[in-house]
């Protein structure tokens, strides 16, 4: 249960950086940082609006990410857009975003950690035993929110753009689109879903400055094992990740599991850049 | 003539500053040229070879461990052990380099990030050993030069490898070899089409880079008496790349320009708030985004183009 909860948000958390790398072929270092802004802004969030904690959590289930979203446009348009998305530069920007968010949060919100209620706490009893009824939401609609952007992405207009706007940034452009416009919006979506994302691991894990680092380097393994920009191997990747976390934790240290799952990710990019899975699919 | 004239008498300017300034400036004077020589270190594979290496904190650590583990277990005298890091920083970049530079571009900062990121999970793996996060502590600088007190001993230490560092790598970009790094930084392609091994010569950049940077964490580790894990996290891949940027990446004297001018705005910006990470966040942005070439490129550019 613990590992599919796991694997659920790894899914919602690399999808975002995975898009974002595959559109813009920009490798967002910072993608960690909108994952820790999604889970302090919901307890912002659930902290002002009060009232029982089932509406307060919708409030920032809502609201959360598209702060981070719109916060990541605006990134995008001061910084990204100036240096033409040349990924070196990029890098060292987003480094840079990185501190700087990570700086704001310990600011603003402290070194502490902070939990979030959880909207509902009642557990279903199966005859063998019970699962909490909020880690089973948190499946379905980290689910759901996947579908959504799978048909965002292959039955919407704006979809089209993007994918088109993958394939061929100059020929895409020639046909009218506004490539700035499509890079703000491929950034801000990538950055929602790794808000989505916190605020669903924030009431069980608490939210604090620092939270992103963990979930960047997992969702980076994420991506590269599924092979960099395809989109199925990375939801694939995170489901056999997710669940094989809590496996190699049982049988090795958590340092260990770490320490393998690095070298393992250095080793598919030195020997087979396109993915564990990765046919040379888009 | 003259670039020889510029860079000794660079040299001579440090030594009279850190025999006329106070204790603590003069230490964090010998702190900023240990931490140059990393930069410099840092400068060869990226300035000019090219080479973003986001990894560099594993070479550093080499060096700071290569020489702690020996004098901890072993009681190795401390300028032996000084030598045993500078190998330890050059042989972990040959091996990093075998494996990374099959691999260009972003594919090679996540690679080096990789491998740095699992050395330093190795360092916490191995805590027994190596200290983990609290480190070992190490004899104080005054071992090192017996006879002498320990802040001398520091600035003289630090001193003589800067010196060391600053002259041979003038010498390094000036050779041939220094020619073809930058020949391979411009274009690789036409590199290899001339008949260059590009491959050998970009591991030969990064091992001359490795040694470099396992000499400064040696040093470090020694003057300063301590030896952590801490060294190999993240941060320390970072700041190089924040140092060389900030002095001009492919300019001698930019590592010492910028290792300084970054130390004393975080040091100035420390005593007005806690939030130093915001400054080097700003920092990095700004650069990159209205000043690529740093402040040494930028006048090379402007003014002193046969700055080397």
């Amino acid at each position: 249960m613990e590992s599919a909860v796991t694997a659920a948000t790894l899914a919602l958390t690399a999808v975002g950086l995975s898009l974002v790398f595959g559109v813009m072929r920009v490798v967002n270092v910072a993608h960690g940082e909108f994952f820790m802004l999604g889970a302090v802004s919901a307890w912002f969030i659930t902290t002002w609006v009060g009232g029982p904690a089932w509406a307060s959590f919708l409030v920032a289930l809502a609201v959360a990410p598209l702060f981070v979203a719109a916060l990541a446009a605006l990134a995008d348009r001061i910084v990204l857009k100036r240096l033409d998305y040349e990924p070196e530069a990029t890098i060292v920007a987003t480094i840079g975003l990185m501190y700087i968010f990570q700086q704001a949060a310990l600011s603003f919100y402290g070194p502490q950690a902070m939990p979030v209620e959880p909207p509902f706490n009642f557990r279903i009893q199966l005859p063998w035993f019970g699962y909490s009824a909020y880690k089973l939401s948190v499946i379905l609609f980290a689910t759901l929110v996947l579908i959504g952007v799978w048909l965002f992405l292959t039955r919407t207009k704006a979809g089209l753009v993007m994918r088109a706007t993958q394939v061929d940034r100059e020929t895409a452009q020639a046909f009218g689109i506004d490539v700035d416009r499509v890079y703000a919006g491929v950034f801000a979506l990538g950055a929602g879903l790794a808000a989505i994302a916190a605020v669903l691991i924030v009431p069980i894990q608490q939210a604090h400055y620092l939270m992103g680092h963990d979930p960047l380097l997992l969702a980076f393994i994420t991506v590269i094992v599924g092979g960099l920009g395809s989109l199925r191997g990375t939801i694939i990747a995170a489901v056999f990740i997710g669940l094989s976390d809590g496996l190699i934790a049982f049988f090795w240290s958590p340092t260990l599991a770490k320490i393998l799952a690095t070298l393992l990710v250095a080793m598919v990019l030195v020997f087979r850049p396109q993915g564990l899975f990765g046919a040379k699919q888009a | 003539m003259r670039i020889w004239t510029l860079h000794l008498f660079t040299l001579a300017v440090l030594a009279v500053l850190l025999a006329t300034l106070p204790p603590y400036h003069a230490t964090n004077l010998a702190r900023i040229l240990v931490l140059a020589v990393f930069a410099i270190g840092y400068n060869l594979a990226f300035g000019y070879t090219g080479l973003l290496s986001l990894g560099h904190a594993l070479f550093f650590a080499a060096g700071v461990y290569g020489a702690a583990l020996p004098i901890t277990y072993l009681g190795l005298p401390q300028l032996p052990a000084l030598v045993a890091g500078l190998l330890a920083g050059g042989l972990v970049a040959g091996v990093t380099g075998l494996l990374a530079l099959r691999t260009a571009g972003v594919s090679f900062m996540i690679v080096t990030l990789m491998f740095a990121q699992a050395g330093y999970l190795t360092l916490l793996y191995f805590g027994p050993v190596t200290g983990g996060d609290e480190g070992l502590v190490l004899p104080d600088a005054a071992a090192l030069l017996p006879g002498l007190s320990a802040d001398v001993a520091r600035a003289t230490i630090a001193y003589a490898l800067f010196s060391a560092a600053l002259l041979s790598s003038l010498a390094l970009v000036q050779s041939r070899l220094g020619r073809t790094l930058v020949a391979i930084r411009e274009n690789e392609d036409r590199s290899r089409m001339l008949g260059y091994n590009t491959f050998a010569v970009k591991l030969t950049a990064l091992v001359l880079s490795g040694l470099f940077s396992g000499a400064a964490g040696a040093a470090y580790a020694l003057l300063f008496g301590y030896a952590g894990a801490s060294f190999a996290t993240i941060q320390y891949s970072i700041l190089p790349m924040l140092w060389v940027l900030m002095g001009g990446a492919g300019t001698v004297l930019g590592p010492l320009v910028g290792t300084a001018a970054m130390f004393y705005l975080v040091d100035i910006a420390g005593s007005y708030t806690t939030a130093t990470l915001l400054f080097v966040g700003v920092a990095l942005v700004l650069l990159i985004l209205f000043a690529p070439k740093g402040i040494l490129g930028t006048i090379r550019e402007r003014w002193l183009t046969w700055l080397p």
